[in-house]
């Protein structure tokens, strides 16, 4: 909150504020020209000044509710401050209309003071009436803006959560898989030009493709695998004949709808904690289905039962864990499951065609 | 012949591509003699040790055994240059005292550097003491989840949590794990700095004791115990043992 009045902080506010200075003055007049007090125009005259006074001087309630709001502080002390502030503001504004009283003698007669003071009273009561007037405003317009700045954050929230999230999501192509793919294709340029270039295209297509679903909502399954094969063509090149892939994926599964790059972790960690802790290697298996109402997708891969944690470990799986519930509430089932010497991941979603 | 002069090199990576553009590079370099390629850490290991090479190019996420485990296995004099694509190591590869860190994908000139400076050190490599290097190799706040011994071209990787106890012996500490028993050139009190406090307990200056073996104590003589293991076997229990015995089941004994 800035520390100026939200009526002067922004040059279009100023002027209805002050076209409120119309019913003002014609309250006022009313009361200054009931029978006994003055005359209409010496009560219109009046009225005018003590509108556009009061105005301004009761836009300082806003930094008084701001000091003692209303809801939250100690009662006692609210009381008081409000109580003191009120008695203080009305008769700065009644002594502002003795001085204009006193002005206005040339025009009204040299008794138009003493007759003001008589109407003190009523003026200062109308004072005190304003001040709980404004500061019942004030109080509304307080909490207003407490509430657009709470809308306001939760905004900037939502956007910092996504952002975390596309931060998170490049960050899953691994430097490590980059650098050690590069360092294979300089390794194949010298002995094997062909298989230099085809590795260079496979590993294109899958940047491109990762780089492209950090902008979507949701892709097919059959793009995902698209990309785990693009993924798996470039380690395959890396690792031999240690790595081969089996799939068993229906059509009804890959038109299945699921947040970008939701495998490629669980696909990474397939061969990085899998076919990269074997001597021997083996099969990645993917599998896609659909039955009912649900999408499965199941990854297998063989593991060394006796290679302690490499680092990072987890670290994927959690990342997948924590977008299955962002995405889908309880509704998503993910387990991890390590038999023996192989590795299992299993995931069951609602099946989605549409967004 | 001048091939005595010549450094003896080993070629240690579990990927195809990445042994064969070491061995095109180095092959090209003058007084180089390729010993082996070793895809995995087990087969460097032997070839380290019938071979005989001067310097070890490395990898070190590699099945079976990582880099770490194979520098902690092989003889002192061999310098060891790593070359791996993860710049996260850098730092623990020099606390082990390797010779020098090659990131991949590395130019011939700065595998050339590594050779040379590998040729300097090569023979008066001083090497870091075993247990800094198992400390290196593993992340930050954990303990030793296993522990690599080597007799002779066999290597054996003992579970942590399947160690029974452990002697010191001169140099060497034995373990013994299921029955089994194996020397290792490593001083007891840095097995026991690596090893989970919470697990194992230095009962005596010679002994390391998994707490999990432990069916009873006995009372030896003036305050000094012996430890009755769950395979009925003894080991002495010194005073500090005994108190580091107690403040670590204080807390349950008290419960009952």
């Amino acid at each position: 909150m800035s520390a100026l009045h939200p009526i002067l902080a922004r040059k279009g506010r100023l002027a209805p504020f002050l076209s409120l200075a119309l019913p003002l003055a014609a309250v006022l007049t009313g009361l200054l020209a009931r029978p006994g007090a003055f005359r209409f125009g010496e009560a219109v005259s009046l009225a005018w000044l003590l509108a556009f006074v009061s105005l301004f001087l009761y836009l300082s309630v806003w930094y008084i509710s701001r000091a003692a709001p209303l809801r939250g502080g100690r009662l006692a002390r609210t009381v008081v401050t409000h109580a003191v502030a009120a008695i203080l503001i009305s008769s700065v504004w009644v002594l502002t209309g003795a001085g204009a009283a006193r002005l206005l003698t040339p025009l009204w007669g040299p008794d138009f003071p003493s007759r003001y003071a008589a109407q003190v009273p009523a003026l200062f009561s109308t004072g005190i009436l304003l001040y709980i007037l404004s500061l019942a405003l004030h109080s509304v317009l307080l909490a207003f803006e407490a509430q657009r700045e709470a809308e306001q954050r939760a905004l900037e929230l939502t956007v910092l959560a996504r952002e975390a999230e596309l931060k998170a999501l490049k960050a899953q192509i691994h430097p490590h898989f980059l650098f050690n793919s590069l360092n294979s294709i300089s390794a194949l340029a010298g002995t094997d030009p062909a298989r230099a270039r085809a590795m260079c295209l496979y590993l294109s297509e899958f940047l491109r493709k990762s780089l492209a679903f950090g902008e979507r909502k949701s892709v097919p399954v059959a793009e995902e695998l698209a990309l785990a094969r693009a993924y798996l063509e470039v380690e395959g090149m890396r690792f031999g004949s240690r790595l081969s892939v089996e799939e068993a994926v229906e059509p009804e599964g890959e038109s299945c709808l699921v947040p970008p790059l939701l495998l490629q972790p669980l696909v990474e960690n397939a061969v990085r904690h899998g076919i990269a802790t074997t001597v021997e290697g083996g099969v990645i298996r993917l599998e896609a289905r659909r039955t009912g109402n649900r999408l499965r997708i199941l990854i297998e891969n063989p593991c060394d039962p006796e290679a302690p944690p490499r680092r990072g470990t987890g670290l994927g799986l959690a990342n997948v864990r924590q977008r299955l519930a962002t995405r889908y509430g309880h509704d998503a089932l993910f387990a991890a499951r390590r038999l023996a010497d192989r590795y299992l991941v299993v995931l069951s979603v609602p099946a989605q065609i549409t967004e | 012949m001048k091939a005595a002069a010549d450094t003896g090199v080993l070629i240690v990576d579990d990927e195809a591509p990445a042994r064969s553009i070491l061995r095109e590079m180095l092959s090209a370099l003058p007084g180089v003699r390729i010993l082996a390629e070793c895809a995995n850490g087990f087969e460097a290991v032997k070839a380290a040790s019938e071979l005989g090479p001067d310097v070890v190019f490395l990898d070190i996420e590699m099945p079976k055994l990582d880099g770490f485990e194979v520098l902690e296995l092989i003889d002192p004099a061999i310098a060891v240059v790593f070359v791996t694509a993860y710049d996260s190591y850098a730092l623990k590869a020099f606390e082990v005292h390797a010779v020098d860190y090659v990131l991949k994908p590395f130019r011939a000139e700065r595998l050339a550097a590594a050779l040379d400076r590998a040729r300097e050190r090569a023979g008066k490599v001083s090497k870091a003491d075993p247990a800094e290097i198992a400390a290196a190799a593993r992340p930050a706040g954990t303990h030793l989840s296993r522990i690599v011994v080597r007799d002779a071209t066999r290597v054996h990787l003992i579970p942590a949590e399947n160690l029974d106890v452990a002697e010191a012996q001169d140099d060497y500490v034995r373990l013994k794990s299921g029955g089994k028993s194996y020397l290792k050139q490593q001083t007891i009190a840095s097995l026991a700095a690596t090893l989970d406090p919470e697990r194992f307990v230095r009962v005596h200056r010679s002994y390391v004791l998994n707490l999990d073996r432990l069916a009873r104590l006995e009372l030896y003589s003036r305050g000094s115990y012996a430890a009755v293991l769950t395979d009925g076997s003894r080991i002495p229990v010194s005073r500090e043992g005994h108190a580091r015995l107690k403040a670590l089941l204080e807390p349950e004994t008290r419960k009952h």
